[in-house]
């Protein structure tokens, strides 16, 4: 076709080379290195190239270089198909297309290229930045398009084009996203493997793991509490539960999760609240003791773990109730409390001495042994620090006796083991506590510097009973935050502690900014839709329904722009209307009216070239220029002349 | 004083529409007109091939603008300017811009006077109805910004004194194109404040013909009488405000100006004044061919002359042709 044959012009070249550097910039971070090098010098090149005018490669060169882009990615990733090596094959392409512009049709295949490349980013992150870069390349891509049509106007006239386009898309952008079908899981159910194991706690806890955590001030989840939040010391975000101890580490039992009603009965008051997970690729579910209903899709295991059916790699929000004052395990079973008071058969002396002493003293009477061991803690005058000491062998004794400084994993440790030496069942939960209310929005932001462990002990008729022994010798850490309670000159992440407030208020801002994000637009679940559409009047919604509302809602947009451009039209001059019924005929005759000439020089032409009709041509012509162009000769007969045009032209039979 | 008055006094002595109003685009974007002058006995045997150009300088004196006439040496720049002052019957001063004019050799200065024993103030050439400022761009940008002040601002001050300038004032400046050796181009902002720049030319080879045989220009130009009395020319330049444009045409001017700052083939587009000027020498030109209303062939005829010297295009090494300017606008905005 002629019109695929026009070739590209220099302006164009610009505009296409603007909107596949927009659109491949972004994904750079993701590709590898060579690739990311060839296509930028490739899309430089071309750049010079159009500057200084040179002629295009051949065609043989293209297909060289297409090849060898294809080998090196097939080298890289071994194969052509999944996310990265498709992505990285198109980029690659989208550099040699470029290469290649010869004409209308390939401009149009780099738009294409373009619009589809801005898509593929979201596989990969889906965070405010990553909407706003993408709108910003939809916008050139848009401009670009409409360059590849008439590339005369200046650039910002064609940006601002683009983007009246794309404001008149946003209201079926907006019903596309309300109405249409939800399905459950990721983005069209693509594996999420960027999830990094580091990221988190684990199912075992050695010294120096949650002080690893320490360093780290990524978000884990984030709490919205119906009312005032409770008191800091009440927020034990509970996780993994470890009963099983090998003399370093302790780890959570191997039981699977049954239970889908709690395995106790709840008392006293409650506090609800909403929690929104992020995604830390583990199936811990953080919850406040202790809940009465749990969350769809988990369930607990015998110790009171709270886990999820599935590892959770998409944000995950839940309602759940607190009810402090329940007591749990009064009735534990036997092979627990064994589980519970297990110890390697050699190792930490000292403390074990001084545990049997204990049990000498007050023999079955636990709570007086809790006691007293709560009062060995203070007496040692152990102090928190997030850089404790290396221990190599006997790490309890170590820390007891010798260090003295440790953090929470090992008073939890130390706590748990010398009463379980002393013929208490103790175990360690670990989990968060705390969090740091952000002001903006007032949610509850829990970081994993907020990682924390402590202890359950079984006491008789009472059950399990949470002791914290790093409440001990550092309350602060409890009362207010770990960095409060960490020595001055330990390191901690940035912001960690209540210096520079103006950073950390544009911090709030911009974590608040980015809840929003997580709550309504990623977070806009099946459920979430639910609620919504509810919340608008449908009563039950389904797909069907959903889809019936969008395609009815689409039509109706589509008739209200339909039924603005028709009133535009309208407000074309009558006789002007009249003047193109008048034009279009002389038009079939052979003599084309030019938009912006003159009627009289059109007259005039056309009279010459149709000498027949000189006469009425003339006399049209002159009549609607005084119409159109002299003073209305009276205000009440303005309607006659328009009335006599339109007669001398519906008359006219050129 | 109506259009048909204007009519009476102007379209059968001197002025009648000899450019066809009929006339199609191509040769009305280029200033060579195809007949000869024939019913102004004065500018008949003076400058025969250049009606087109005296009827669009014309206009620009009745829409109370400022003219630049720009050409080669020797084609008839400063001799225009003369026939024009003398048909229009005002009083007219001629001054030679040369490199080492000063402003007071304009506007003039104050010399003590030994009789009075104070300070007299002898004006300039610049205190007269019509200044034919010759060769404008041969004295510098100071001297050339003291007549430019003037031409705006329609007043002179000297020495703290202002004082106002005769009523009707014009400025007829010729220039040569700027690649001349020994000129100092006019920047666009002065530039801006002459309404219409004409370019005259080679006369076609008849009208050249008629040149060589007749007499000398000097004498003919002496023999001239005026046309219009002062008091003629200010009712015709209130006629000229009078003649009406549509709402229609306006938004057609409007449109042009839209498109000039919106194309990117100039660096900037037409200022507001240059569209008011647009405008006001359509009017004159409506006039001149005897319609009381604006069409938008006027607008198209006049457009050259007013937007040739505002644009400047973005790739001027190319240097595109005059009436090509013009053209690629017209060609651009469609009626409304």
């Amino acid at each position: 076709m002629a019109r695929n044959n026009r070739p590209v012009s220099q302006r164009q070249t610009w505009w296409l080379l603007a909107a596949a550097l927009s659109a491949f910039l972004p994904l750079s971070t993701l590709l590898s290195p060579w690739l990311v090098m060839s296509a930028t010098a490739t899309m430089l090149l071309r750049g010079w190239m159009t500057w200084r005018q040179w002629r295009l490669p051949p065609r043989w060169l293209l297909v060289l270089l297409t090849i060898a882009a294809t080998a090196g990615v097939i080298a890289e990733y071994r194969t052509m198909f999944g996310r990265l090596p498709g992505i990285s094959l198109l980029s690659a392409f989208l550099a040699l297309k470029l290469l290649e512009l010869r004409g209308a049709r390939d401009a149009m295949a780099v738009v294409l290229l373009c619009y589809f490349l801005v898509l593929t980013q979201f596989m990969f992150t889906q965070s405010i930045a990553t909407a706003f870069m993408a709108c910003v390349t939809v916008l050139i891509t848009t401009a670009t398009l409409a360059a590849a049509t008439d590339d005369r106007p200046a650039p910002q006239l064609l940006l601002r084009r683009a983007g009246v386009l794309l404001l008149q898309g946003l209201p079926f952008m907006l019903l596309l996203f309300i109405l249409f079908p939800r399905v459950q899981g990721p983005l069209w159910g693509l594996p999420q493997d960027r999830i990094t194991a580091s990221s988190g706690l684990s199912d075992s806890m050695a010294p120096g793991s949650i002080a690893r955590l320490s360093q780290s001030d990524t978000i884990a989840f984030r709490v919205q509490f119906e009312g005032a939040p409770p008191p800091q010391h009440m927020l034990y975000w509970r996780g993994p539960v470890m009963p099983a101890f090998d003399g370093r580490s302790w780890r959570v039992s191997r039981t699977s999760a049954q239970r889908t009603v709690p395995p106790f009965r709840v008392t006293g008051t409650s506090q609800n609240y909403e929690v929104t997970l992020e995604p830390l690729g583990k199936s811990w579910i953080f919850a406040l003791d202790y809940p009465d209903k749990l969350p769809p899709e988990s369930a607990y295991t015998e110790d009171l773990q709270l886990l999820s059916r599935q590892p959770i790699r998409t944000r995950f929000r839940y309602s759940m109730s607190a009810f402090p004052d329940t007591s749990v395990g009064a009735d534990e079973t036997a092979s627990m409390l064994t589980e519970s008071l297990q110890l390697p058969s050699g190792g930490n002396p000292r403390t074990r001495e001084v545990a049997a002493k204990w049990r000498e003293k007050y023999g079955d009477n636990t709570e007086a042994i809790v006691t007293e061991a709560e009062l060995f803690f203070l007496r040692q005058l152990l102090s928190y620090t997030l850089n404790p000491p290396l221990l190599s062998e006997d790490v309890i004794d170590g820390f007891l006796f010798e260090s003295k400084r440790g953090f929470c994993e090992h008073f939890a440790s130390a706590f748990a083991f010398a009463l379980r030496a002393a013929g208490v069942p103790a175990r360690i939960v670990a989990g968060y506590q705390g969090g740091e209310v952000n002001p903006v929005d007032g949610y509850l932001t829990v970081r994993q510097y907020d990682a924390h462990a402590w202890t359950e002990v079984w006491l008789k008729d009472r059950g399990w009973v949470r002791f914290d022994p790093t409440a001990i010798s550092a309350p602060r850490r409890i009362a207010d935050n770990f960095a409060a309670a960490a020595p001055e000159n330990d390191a901690l992440p940035f912001l960690a502690r209540n210096n520079m407030a103006w950073l950390r208020e544009v911090r709030n801002r911009m974590e608040a900014a980015t809840n929003v994000w997580n709550q309504w637009v990623l977070g806009y679940t099946p459920q979430r839709q639910r609620e919504f559409l509810q919340g608008l009047g449908f009563k039950s919604p389904d797909w069907q329904e959903m889809t019936a509302t969008l395609a009815a809602l689409c039509g109706v947009v589509l008739l209200a722009l339909t039924a603005w451009i028709l009133y535009q039209r309208k407000s074309v001059d009558p006789a002007f209307r009249q003047w193109l019924k008048f034009t279009q005929r002389l038009g079939k005759r052979g003599v084309q009216w030019h938009v912006w000439e003159d009627p009289l020089v059109f007259a005039d032409r056309a009279a010459k070239a149709l000498p027949t009709h000189a006469e009425p041509i003339r006399e049209i012509a002159g009549a609607y220029a005084r119409l159109r162009y002299a003073a209305p000769t009276h205000a009440s007969d303005h309607g006659t002349p328009l009335a006599h045009l339109r007669a001398r032209i519906t008359a006219f039979r050129p | 004083m109506t259009y048909n008055a204007a009519q009476s006094v102007i379209i059968p002595q001197s002025l009648s529409s000899r450019v066809h109003p009929r006339r199609p685009l191509h040769h009305a974007t280029t200033y060579r007109p195809r007949r000869s002058w024939q019913r102004c006995p004065g500018c008949k045997s003076s400058h025969s091939w250049q009606d087109k150009a005296i009827k669009l300088a014309l206009a620009c004196l009745l829409a109370r603008g400022h003219l630049l006439i720009e050409d080669l040496p020797g084609v008839g720049k400063t001799t225009l300017a003369h026939v024009l002052a003398r048909l229009l019957g005002l009083d007219f001063q001629r001054v030679q811009f040369t490199s080492d004019m000063l402003p007071a050799d304009i506007i003039g200065v104050s010399v003590f006077d030994r009789d009075s024993g104070s300070f007299r103030f002898h004006p300039g050439p610049i205190f007269t109805q019509v200044v034919v400022a010759d060769e404008i761009n041969r004295a510098t940008p100071k001297t050339q910004s003291a007549l430019l002040e003037a031409m705006e601002e329609r007043q002179v001050t000297v020495e703290g004194a202002t004082r106002p300038l005769p009523e009707p004032f014009f400025v007829i400046a010729t220039q040569n194109p700027a690649h001349q050796i020994g000129t100092f181009p006019l920047p666009e902002s002065q530039l801006d404040r002459f309404l219409i720049r004409i370019e005259l030319g080679y006369p076609d080879p008849a009208a050249e013909r008629e040149l060589l045989a007749g007499d000398d220009r000097r004498t003919m130009l002496s023999g001239l009488s005026a046309c219009l009395t002062p008091t003629q020319l200010i009712e015709l330049q209130q006629a000229t405000r009078k003649i009406h444009a549509a709402p229609a045409l306006i938004d057609y001017v409007q449109a042009i100006a839209a498109y000039t700052r919106a194309a990117p083939d100039w660096h900037a587009g037409l200022s507001p004044r240059a569209s008011l000027g647009l405008l006001a020498v359509a009017r004159a030109w409506a006039l001149l061919s005897g319609r009381d209303h604006v069409l938008p062939e006027d607008v198209q005829i006049v457009l050259p002359g007013v937007v040739q010297h505002r644009l400047r295009p973005v790739d001027d090494q190319l240097r595109v042709g005059a009436g090509d300017t013009a053209s690629k606008i017209i060609e651009a905005v469609p009626l409304p």
